[in-house]
């Protein structure tokens, strides 16, 4: 039998299969490219590089927010090898029984695969320690991110905080998708506001991923897209302005609003009590922010954009020009100070609109609401004639933005209530409400409800004789940029220039001698003022209300101040407010005014 | 007599070693870049894969330069010896307590620190035994007697690496019908051990799920196996009506009508051991290694939870996890690979068992098509040359055992590839020369440097 051809057969054999296997290679690796794509979705990782938020600073550029990098300390109980438990906590700094929990956890969640955090947010200077020492305990590992930090210590409400993303927040995201499940998004104030410019552009990081988890260096031709950091924003407020506010309002509940009249800059806005934005940061978060919901002082609530009051008697000065404008007064008109309807103070009977505004004479501004209101437009019927009359009175009231939004950049803001005709119609029926139902809308009290924030814009329009730019916290999205568009449009409130000169001259006298504010008045700054006193049901003190303006001429500072529960408007709100101007225009308290400071400081109306 | 011996470094040739050379090389590269930790400890720190590796190396050269010094003869002359010891090393690797267990194979003898796999050492007594027993002028191929025998000296060993169990190990001495083939074993012993393989596996893989079929419900997927062996077996009755000459047509009528019958019985028999008799251990380690099944013990991937667009990889219920990751990282080579040490998949431990049986896979990823195709030629030059090297011996014992080398690579080649490209079911067999593992290398390098010796002497023995 000749053999020899089976020799090339098991040579020709061996050739095929490796043809075969050539062609499948070729195959597999050239032509196909699902398979690499599934690769990639195995073992690579689009990481997300969070980039810095933007820094914020205030309008003489001092940061009041920036970053700071902390570490968690992370484990994967699953891959967590035995060690030195002692060693471990005295390096975290934590007891055996905290860290038993983590793992306790973990494994009644069935989590024992996925990240646990160990200890949160390390600061760097600690954490440098930690992870020299890191490399001896496996399945441990750390994470950087970064934080707020407030070098200011001041401008809580309103530079506003982040926080993890919400369900509903990460549920309503645009359909670009920028949040992932785990991100930090603004939750108030600035924060939220401009979250969009803060945030800045995520990067992504390639990275492989191992079998069990672990990232690795990613060594492909995928090139990394860096994250572009937030934009710097350059905030409205003077911190030391604002600073100063907040002391001021130590132990008291209230708020103050400083707005720059031409360009509806908000300088300063304290709510009080307030607290250090840095409390609310990091690890102790936590417990600062439970101690702080339940206080019943209520630290998180911004009263100045918030709480809606009555305004009282500072309401008297947008009476004035509504009935001048309307026609229904003029400067010389008097009224007699009856106080058989409405009770007043001090000695006057009969004042013209400047002296009724410098006494706040109640009577008189019941007598301008009336010849507002019962106009006669309808002779036959006095309810239908407070219909018509009230109606226009609504609309004048509101272009002051009362019972409006008043566009501002600050999230949350209340509108208030201008009660008009249709409250009326709700609350007592049509046809069952006339003037003397309603009075006491008069001087600020009844249903009118004002938030601060709109009482300072009044200030502010009165100071620009007739307009206002909607209040914002931004001056510069950007440094040397812009703020948003609709912070460059005037509202014109369409009320003449010329009535202004009878109610600004009536602030101004308010704190001269023998005015309301006149305690508070500065020697070398025009200021013009109107106290408020607003009654309190249940027979509490008086809300303490004082807006004003400042200078008299080309007005730098319109502030508006709300004293919860301190008595006398001129007594306690109006000082708070002059110290400000004060501060704010020589950049320095006098030693005149030293007294009054040290008073105010002492006041204490929190158990009130 | 000693004016002809040469010095064997001068003799030997070369060509075959360069190869050898390569492989080796290439493959601890591979195993390096497969095994490196990021502590990248020493090439030669024996904790280490890598490290060991490279000791083998190390021995395996020795063990190649000694070989290349022994007297020729003694490997013809000690061939039943070696065959003993082997058959000894089979025999006491099964006793509980000597023999250590891995994967649920009873393989290795541990001596201190050094595991023995003798399976891998068991292929070069077969091959010798087989040689000095065909080249015996007893030995005649159209005797029933001598197939007995030749049959016996590869089945001893079978039976007791079967005992193991290691499927694979076994199934490599198929390689050994190919050298009784080139020494006259009839082409229809190959033709049926070829189709009974794959009517065999493709009974298991079909019967192991059940198929809906029309009419007649659901049962065994073999069924559909059945009907396709009836069908071809139709089919190639009609041929051969059609275009075989009358004469001939009875005889063949009845070898295919005997061979369809046969394949049947075959088929239905392989399916109704696996569900019937085999213990379901037994069974599961069947389809574990056909690939059908994932071994439980092995590691889970850890599911994570923050990147919703990550494809989630749960190996317990992915049959087949092996070959799919395997094929995965094949394919991300693609033209010139990812770079060396730069495998995605390899180097991020996707794929079980990347250093040993799956080497392939790190040299697809990180050398692309341009190294697998290296790879490829490099064992088929091997191979031609180890025949081509065989057929020159003027010595039958020199040439038959030339051909149990040739052989012996062939099958662990088309096996290894087969698997990591996914032809080829999972079978756990190294690839010569490149798979880590210090038995399979020396073993490997023992088998191919006596052929190298003998090639050496092959003018002297002529004297």
């Amino acid at each position: 039998m000749n053999l020899d051809g089976r020799r090339i057969t098991l040579v020709l054999m061996m050739c095929v299969i490796a043809l075969i296997y050539t062609i499948r290679l070729f195959y597999l690796q050239v032509i196909n490219t699902d398979l690499k794509d599934e690769a990639s979705a195995i073992a690579e990782e689009e990481v997300q590089v969070a980039p810095p938020r933007g820094i914020l600073y205030d309008r003489n550029g001092k940061v009041l927010v920036s970053n700071q990098t902390v570490y968690d300390l992370m484990c994967v109980p699953r891959s967590v090898k035995p060690f030195d438990t002692t060693a471990f906590c005295n390096l975290l700094k934590i007891s055996p029984d905290e860290l038993r929990e983590v793992f306790r956890k973990a494994k009644v969640r069935g989590e024992t695969r996925l990240r646990q955090v160990v200890v949160e947010q390390i600061l760097p200077e600690e954490f440098a320690g930690i992870n020299e020492q890191l490399y001896k305990y496996e399945g441990f590992f750390s994470r950087a991110y970064t934080l707020r930090v407030y070098p200011q210590r001041t401008g809580a409400l309103y530079l506003g905080d982040v926080g993890k993303i919400s369900p509903g927040e990460f549920k309503k995201q645009d359909e670009q998708h920028y949040y992932s499940k785990l991100d930090l998004i603004g939750k108030s104030g600035i924060e939220k506001a401009y979250e969009k410019e803060l945030r800045g552009v995520k990067g992504i990081d390639y990275q492989f991923k191992d079998n069990v988890g672990n990232r690795h260096e990613h060594k492909g031709d995928k090139v990394d897209v860096p994250a572009i950091p937030g934009t710097n924003l350059i905030c409205s407020i003077d911190a030391d302005l604002q600073k100063y506010g907040e002391e001021l309002m130590i132990n008291k509940r209230g708020c103050v609003v400083a707005i720059e009249p031409n360009t509806g800059e908000i300088l300063a806005l304290v709510s009080a009590p307030t607290y250090d934005p840095n409390l609310l940061v990091g690890r102790i978060r936590g417990h600062n922010f439970n101690v702080m919901v339940n206080d019943p002082q209520k630290p998180l609530f911004n009263r100045a954009t918030q709480a809606e009051y009555r305004p009282g008697s500072i309401f008297k000065l947008a009476q004035a020009l509504t009935a001048l404008s309307l026609g229904a007064i003029t400067a010389e008109t008097r009224i007699t100070c009856n106080r058989s309807i409405i009770g007043c103070h001090g000695s006057h009977s009969y004042d013209d609109l400047e002296m009724a505004i410098v006494h706040s004479c109640n009577p008189y501004f019941r007598g301008v609401m009336q010849r507002v209101v019962e106009a006669g437009e309808d002779k036959q019927s006095r309810f239908r004639d407070a219909r018509i009359g009230l109606g226009k009175w609504q609309g004048y009231i509101k272009r002051f933005g009362f019972g409006t939004d008043l566009k501002t950049d600050i999230p949350g803001v209340r509108t208030g209530n201008v009660p008009g005709v249709d409250f009326y119609d709700r609350w007592y029926g049509k046809d069952q409400w006339a003037f003397s139902t309603i009075y006491s809308l008069s001087i600020g009290e009844g249903e009118m409800l004002v938030t601060p924030l709109q009482m300072a814009n009044m200030a502010a329009i009165i100071a620009n004789r007739g307009w206002y730019v909607a209040p914002h916290t931004v001056k510069q999205i950007g440094i040397g940029g812009r703020p948003r568009e609709e912070y460059l449009v005037r509202y014109d409130l369409g009320i003449d220039s010329a009535y202004y000169t009878t109610v600004i001259n009536a602030m101004e006298k308010v704190m001269q001698p023998g005015g309301t504010g006149a305690r508070a008045a500065l020697k070398d700054i025009v200021i013009c003022g109107k106290t408020g006193t607003v009654q309190n049901s249940g027979g509490k003190e008086d809300h303490a209300v004082f807006i004003c303006f400042a200078p008299k001429e080309n007005p730098q500072i319109a502030i508006a101040v709300y004293t919860e529960n301190a008595g006398f408007g001129g007594t306690w709100s109006a000082p708070v407010a002059t110290l400000l101007i004060e501060k704010y225009i020589n950049d320095s308290i006098a030693n005149s005014s030293k007294a009054r400071e040290k008073a105010i400081l002492d006041a204490n109306f929190l158990k009130r | 007599m000693n004016t002809q011996r040469k010095n064997p470094l001068v003799s030997v040739d070369w060509i075959t070693v360069l190869i050898y050379m390569a492989l080796v090389i290439f493959g601890y590269m591979n195993i390096y870049s497969a095994a490196l930790v990021e502590e990248h400890p020493a090439i030669y720190d024996f904790s280490q894969e890598y490290g060991k590796q490279f000791w083998f190396i190390v021995v395996s050269l020795f063990v190649a330069f000694t070989l290349l010094y022994m007297d020729a003869d003694f490997f013809s002359r000690f061939s039943y010896v070696i065959y003993g010891i082997v058959i000894f090393l089979l025999a006491i690797v099964l006793i509980p307590g000597i023999g250590k267990s891995q994967g649920g194979n009873q393989a290795w003898i541990a001596l201190g620190s050094i595991r023995l796999q003798p399976a891998e050492f068991a292929k070069i007594g077969v091959a010798l035994v087989l040689a000095k027993y065909i080249s015996s002028t007893k030995a005649k191929f159209n005797d029933w007697k001598t197939r007995l025998i030749a049959a016996a000296i590869i089945g001893l060993p079978g039976l007791l690496i079967l005992m193991q169990p290691d499927v694979g190990s076994l199934l490599t001495f198929i390689a050994f019908t190919f050298v009784l083939y080139r020494e006259g074993l009839s082409g229809n012993v190959l033709f049926i051990g070829l189709g009974s393989i794959v009517v065999a596996v493709a009974s298991i893989f079909s019967g192991y799920n059940n198929i809906n079929y029309p009419f007649f419900g659901e049962h065994s997927g073999v069924f559909l196996t059945i009907i396709i062996l009836f069908i071809i077996g139709v089919v190639l009755l009609f041929m051969v009506r059609s275009f075989v000459v009358p004469r001939n047509r009875k005889s063949l009528y009845i070898i295919v009508s005997l061979a369809m019958a046969g394949s049947i019985a075959f088929s239905y028999s392989i399916d109704y051991i696996i569900d019937g008799v085999l213990e379901p251990h037994q069974k599961s380690r069947i389809y574990v290694t056909l690939g059908l099944e994932q071994k439980q013990e092995e590691e889970e991937a850890p599911v994570e939870n923050t990147a919703p667009n990550q494809i989630q990889l749960k190996k317990p219920d992915d049959p087949g996890y092996n070959a799919r990751m395997a094929k995965i990282a094949v394919a991300n080579g693609g033209f010139i690979g990812q770079g060396y040490m730069q495998g995605p998949m390899t180097s991020n431990k996707y794929v079980p068992e990347r250093w040993t049986d799956f080497i392939f896979s790190v040299v697809s990823e990180e050398w692309g098509f341009v190294g697998s195709f290296f790879v490829l030629i490099l064992f088929l030059a091997l191979i031609i040359r180890v025949i081509n090297i065989s057929e020159r011996q003027r010595s039958q014992f020199s040439r038959i055992y030339g051909y149990g080398v040739a052989s012996i690579f062939m099958i662990h080649f088309i096996i290894n590839i087969g698997m990591v490209i996914g032809l080829a079911p999972i079978i756990g067999i190294p690839l010569p020369f490149m798979s880590y593992g210090g038995s399979s290398l020396v073993g490997f390098t023992i088998m191919l440097f006596i052929l190298l010796r003998l090639d050496s002497e092959r003018l002297s023995i002529f004297k």
